[in-house]
């Protein structure tokens, strides 16, 4: 039999306390690792800049010389080919990922092939960016050459397709880009396409609506601050993807509006010179890395902002 | 004009109805070619060049010769070396803080910056983690003096790691009904006890999941790589290896790729080939073990 002392309303010892206080002022200490990283990443690339910042001033945004003899640095083209890649690859990503993720929330198919696609489409996401720049340059340059040489034939006269292909350059990048953001796009608009409750659909059948009135009108508009956050994210992504676009992108810093012609973005950079660079060049290029974060910081940012303000309540 | 409620399929409602059903379905299938094409190249290319010699030797200087090529040995320990140093680092700050911001925040401003600071520090694009652990670390010779260095690209991708951490953390807990807290507390467990004995083994699964496909994320990663950990041709003999440059299978295809010499870009190939499988097993493995979870 127990004695009596066993069921005894006890103080916790000394030990335990200390623990249980322990315990928790640690976590609190972990959780402020996330700001403190974040916080010393921004102040950390802000003064590796400031020589070049006050130096070349707002004049590095717009100019494109990138001269370490003479010392001259501008990020123009960088800057340029930065955000033409990544809004181009998403005019492409957006119609492909959102087409992809209605197919797979309607009931267009047996669940299981919906699953099947979801998954894959997921799976292309766990593949490396290394190994897809890989496959870029080796198959997917070659084969697309001759339909950008098309497009330079018949379409040369506009500006942004005004130079012959020569191989490497932006439009195999904004292709590569689109492969990188798909599956963020498709599993974010499946998501919020899955969370559009199910009334709001019988609604719109009910009072004689096609299955795409439905779509258009109704279940889009509902799930659409899921998929402009989602949309946002991928903007992100594409800005600061580095190694797939540096294999094929041809890292020229001479500018050019084609996007025919080989480029730079401000990740492909720092890719290729950080390594060695020295004196104003790693300050030039720190300068170019803080200009990438706020980009892609305004960007996320931007993309939270979103979702918590446009989401319809019900 | 006589009425009735038959389908019409020469209607244009429904004559557009049917065009666009079959424009996403294109879509979908033009969203799943690139894993297709990718995945059979890789497999097919890589896996032909797949050999004993190969997964264990060193790669020797660049050359045409492609007898002597070497191997990618290094570059195999060299990647799970580092990954290991990030979930070292990574998995117990962000379980921590996943813990902290489930179970101890109240909804507070410092929680909710956390938060904020979490989602917003893994949209920080990777190659800018590896210019912060150059400038703070490789220059500054912070640690013993070494320079660049398998631990600075271990910590690089740890910093990459981190979020994904503490989301799945705090999320996996969320998971855990607010019962099974309750009754360890009110027998008189401690938080502490709680929180290690009852709501961390309850949500083990998903956190771990979530973990792992973080870490597969990080061990694919180049970007933060390429001038932390820079890369090298030799196996690690002694534990004091890791102070130095070191070799992983994603710098190695990088490098390789552009070199001229079709030896590299053979062993580029072969080294996507063991990456691939890799990163797709742990995904899949992971999805069906969570799945399993899911069911029961």
């Amino acid at each position: 039999m127990a004695s009596n002392k066993d069921f005894l309303l006890r103080n916790r010892t000394r030990p335990e306390k200390i623990i249980d206080k322990g315990f928790k002022s640690l976590t609190v200490f972990m959780a402020s690792m996330v700001a403190f990283v974040l916080i010393s990443i921004l102040l950390v690339v802000f003064f590796e800049s400031t020589e070049a910042m006050a130096r070349y001033g707002l004049k590095f945004l717009i100019t494109s010389d990138w001269n370490p003899v003479t010392d001259q640095y501008g990020a123009f083209t960088a800057i340029y080919g930065t955000l033409i890649t990544s809004l181009l690859s998403l005019v492409i990503a957006v119609p492909l990922g959102v087409g992809t993720a209605i197919f797979i929330t309607e009931n267009f198919i047996p669940e299981s092939i919906k699953n099947i696609i979801g998954l894959m489409v997921e799976l292309l996401a766990a593949i490396p960016s290394v190994v897809l720049g890989l496959w870029a340059v080796f198959v997917m340059e070659p084969f697309i050459r001759p339909f950008l040489s098309l497009l330079y034939k018949y379409l040369g006269w506009i500006p942004f397709l005004s130079t012959e292909p020569i191989g490497p350059g932006m439009a195999p990048a904004i292709l590569i880009l689109v492969v990188m953001i798909l599956p963020i796009i498709t599993s974010i608009s499946r998501d919020s396409l899955n969370q559009v409750p199910f009334k709001l659909r019988q609604a719109a059948y009910g009072i004689g609506a096609t299955r795409w009135t439905a779509i258009f009108n109704v279940i889009l508009p509902a799930a659409i601050s899921g998929i402009t956050g989602g949309v946002l994210l991928a903007l992100g992504r594409a800005m600061g993807e580095t190694m797939a676009v540096t294999m094929i992108i041809g890292n020229s810093n001479n500018f050019s509006w084609s996007i025919l012609s080989p480029g730079y973005t401000i990740s492909a950079m720092l890719a290729n010179q950080f390594g060695e660079a020295d004196g104003s060049q790693v300050s030039s290029l720190m300068y170019a890395a803080f200009i990438l974060m706020i980009l892609t910081l305004i960007v996320n940012i931007f993309a939270q902002w979103i979702v918590k303000s446009l989401s319809l309540k019900y | 004009m006589k009425r009735n409620l038959n389908y019409k399929p020469k209607l244009s409602r429904n004559i557009s109805n049917r065009l666009l059903t079959l424009i996403s379905g294109i879509f979908a299938s033009i969203a799943v070619l690139p894993l297709v094409l990718v995945i059979t190249y890789v497999l097919i290319k890589g896996g032909s060049l797949i050999n004993l010699d190969l997964l264990i030797l060193e790669p020797q200087p660049p050359g045409d010769d492609l007898e002597n090529a070497g191997g990618i040995g290094n570059a195999i320990v060299g990647t799970f070396i580092m990954t290991g140093i990030a979930s070292l680092i990574s998995i117990p700050i962000g379980v921590g803080g996943g813990i902290y911001l489930s179970e101890y925040s109240k909804d507070g401003t410092f929680s909710r910056f956390i938060r904020f600071g979490t989602n917003v520090l893994s949209g920080v694009p990777s190659i800018i983690s590896g210019v912060f652990v150059y400038a703070v670390i490789v220059v500054s010779k912070v640690i013993f003096g070494s320079m660049f260095s398998g631990i600075a690209g271990g910590i690089a991708l740890s910093i990459l790691m981190l979020p994904t951490v503490i989301k799945t953390t705090d999320e996996g807990l969320k998971l855990v009904p607010n019962d099974l807290r309750n009754a360890s507390l009110g027998v008189g467990a401690s938080m502490f006890t709680t929180i290690v004995y009852v709501t961390l083994p309850a949500s083990f699964r998903s956190i771990a999941t979530g973990v792992v496909l973080g870490l597969a994320r990080a061990a694919g990663e180049t970007a933060p790589l390429i001038f932390t950990a820079l890369f090298s041709f030799y196996h690690i003999t002694s534990f004091s290896d890791i102070f130095y440059e070191m070799s992983s299978l994603s710098v190695l295809i990088y490098n390789f790729a552009l070199e001229p010499y079709e030896a590299q870009n053979e062993l580029a190939w072969a080294a996507s080939f063991v990456l691939v499988i890799i990163l797709l097993g742990i995904n899949i493995i992971s999805r069906l073990i969570s799945n399993l979870a899911s069911e029961k």
